[in-house]
């Protein structure tokens, strides 16, 4: 095929060019990219194992774990329903502000989280319309977890809509219409035709919205309040520890949250070989 | 069944055969509404209730405009680094075959993983004086950690993902013919990708630029670990919000953000704008 073409044919396929090009990619990408990503390791075991799993069992080390997931845990399901439901109306149907509406959902990508964060602290904090009308009624919830869970929420909810729509856009209605027709309920349809093609990106969309959710920083550190022990995420915690030089405890939580990261782009790699291979099954049929 | 068929594309076009229209949208415009638009007017309340030129004293103020400066040429080298770099990226993910290169592929989202407070300890402490980097550099008598260029450095690291992004796609779908012609008649690898390549591509190129200017005006965890946030000379704006915010100003901190916001949302429609207009024509209307 693409592969068994002339020599020269197209630019740079000259081996001098070719090789140069590689060689320079690599030399960047490992400066850049990879060393980083191995030195968060050296220095999180820099003092020995003992020393890292003691940093790590530390209480409020624990505790911001807990926090962490507990906030993922509910971040997570609140941004995959309306991801599906918003990839749903705008690849399905037409209607006037469409492009708005993709626009808008964009906005937490433009946002600083710091702006993200104090939209929601003048909103809900003691002195917001809202904020006002809780304190009235004994509810807290800037500087304590709600908030967290509020800001985290609107920091990675463009995620999951973000994977789904040029999908869902690419594959076309021809197969969910012909289903209507042949009198599948809504949730059948939705089960037994969307689902089935748009599992693997629904997954990377979940998996990406939890490794956002469990690092972010700016718009949380504004709604935190920073209570060691109460409201501090791991992010948080992390920052805690380094500007106290406990640099290698600081490192050794850090060294969890690229884990995470790690078993991200893993996943998105692994989907991305599938999709190729099914392609290829497609174009050899 | 040949009734039914034809029953179902007789309707009219604009009738919807798909249910969940309703359900869909009106989800997801409650979520958009509840998320992201209710809590500007928490933003919007607080600086109406500054007078005008209370306002324009504090978004003028000497250490804000300092930080405006050293945030938009931060952002500008760091984007313009970044569409070289994500060009090359994209270049050789897309033209040649080598070992590992699934594993490059991958690398390239790790700053989309890797949480911003994990990426700036970790910048931090390579380039600080006594860090792997930093020594080095020492020696070349560069100082990054603590300094302007640290901004720049981190600004890159987590934007890079953005160019390779936008870009790669094109270069993929693009035909080879026009480019083996130009080969053909004699002209060189440079002058072809300049004059028949480079065209095709500017329109995603300059997305991704843009893209990866708007983040990094915004962004924050990575920047500050590494800045070393003086003021006037390495405090970014929002961090300035942020430090406005500790000073429990809170008009102040919210004239900063009403900036940074407008900024970032008209920066976020002129790039859908600009994308819908370059999608256009790239698809023949």
């Amino acid at each position: 095929m693409a592969s068994g073409q002339r020599h020269q044919q197209r630019v740079g396929d000259r081996p001098a060019v070719k090789y140069t090009l590689i060689g320079l990619t690599l030399v960047l990408t490992a400066v850049l990219l990879v060393v980083p990503l191995i030195s968060i390791f050296q220095q999180a075991f820099v003092d020995g194992l003992a020393v890292y799993w003691d940093s790590l069992g530390d209480p409020d080390t624990l505790h911001a774990i807990g926090l962490t997931m507990f906030v993922a845990l509910l971040t997570v399901p609140i941004n995959l329903v309306f991801g599906v439901l918003l990839a749903w109306s705008v690849t399905r149907f037409e209607f006037p502000g469409r492009k708005l509406l993709m626009t808008l959902m964009d906005i937490p990508f433009a946002v600083s989280p710091v702006v993200a964060g104090l939209l929601y602290l003048l909103l809900y904090g003691n002195n917001g319309w809202i904020g006002a009308w809780l304190f009235e009624h004994d509810l807290q919830l800037m500087f304590a977890w709600p908030g967290i869970v509020m800001v985290t929420v609107f920091v990675t909810c463009p995620f999951v809509a973000r994977e789904l729509i040029p999908l869902m856009q690419q594959q076309g209605r021809e197969d969910e219409e012909a289903a209507v027709i042949l009198g599948a309920s809504g949730w059948q349809l939705f089960r037994r035709v969307t689902l089935p093609n748009i599992k693997w990106a629904l997954l990377y969309g979940v998996i990406l919205t939890n490794a956002r959710a469990v690092g972010e920083f700016g718009a949380v550190s504004v709604v935190s309040g920073n209570i060691r022990g109460e409201t501090n995420t791991l992010p948080l915690h992390i920052q805690l520890l380094y500007e106290d030089y406990q640099a290698t405890a600081a490192f050794a939580s850090a060294s969890l949250l690229a884990v995470i990261a790690l078993i991200t782009l893993i996943f998105k790699a692994f989907i991305e070989w599938r999709q190729e291979r099914a392609h290829k099954a497609e174009s050899t049929h | 069944m040949s009734t039914t068929l034809s029953a179902a594309s007789a309707k009219p076009r604009h009738k919807r055969v798909l249910p969940g229209f309703g359900l869909s949208l009106g989800s997801s415009l409650f979520f958009i509404s509840l998320i992201l638009l209710l809590p500007m007017t928490g933003l919007v309340m607080q600086t109406a209730n500054m007078g005008w030129s209370e306002y324009w004293y504090v978004i003028t103020d000497e250490r804000v405009v300092a930080s405006y400066k050293v945030t938009i040429w931060a952002a500008v080298i760091a984007s313009v680094f970044n569409g070289l770099f994500g060009l090359l990226l994209a270049w050789v993910l897309v033209r040649y075959e080598f070992p590992g290169k699934r594993i490059l592929d991958a690398l390239v989202d790790l700053p989309f993983a890797l949480p911003t407070a994990v990426a700036g300890i970790t910048l931090a402490t390579l380039y600080a004086e006594n860090g792997w980097y930093g020594q080095l550099l020492a020696e070349l008598g560069i100082k990054v950690a603590y300094t302007p260029l640290g901004i720049v450095v981190a600004m890159s690291f987590t934007s890079i993902p953005f160019v390779v992004r936008t870009v790669q796609p094109v270069l993929e779908e693009l035909a080879p013919e026009e480019e083996e012609a130009g080969i053909t008649l004699g002209a060189s690898d440079w002058s072809v990708f300049r004059r028949i390549i480079l065209p095709s591509l500017w329109p995603a190129l300059v997305t991704g630029v843009a893209l990866s200017f708007t983040r990094s005006l915004g962004e924050f965890g990575a920047v500050i670990f590494v800045a070393g946030n003086m003021p006037y000379i390495s405090e970014i704006t929002s961090l300035m919000i942020f430090v406005r915010l500790q000073e429990f100003d809170f008009p102040a901190a919210s004239a900063i953000a009403s900036v940074v916001l407008i900024a970032s949302l008209l920066l976020l429609f002129a790039i859908n704008i600009w994308q819908a207009r370059y999608l256009k024509r790239l698809h023949g209307r």
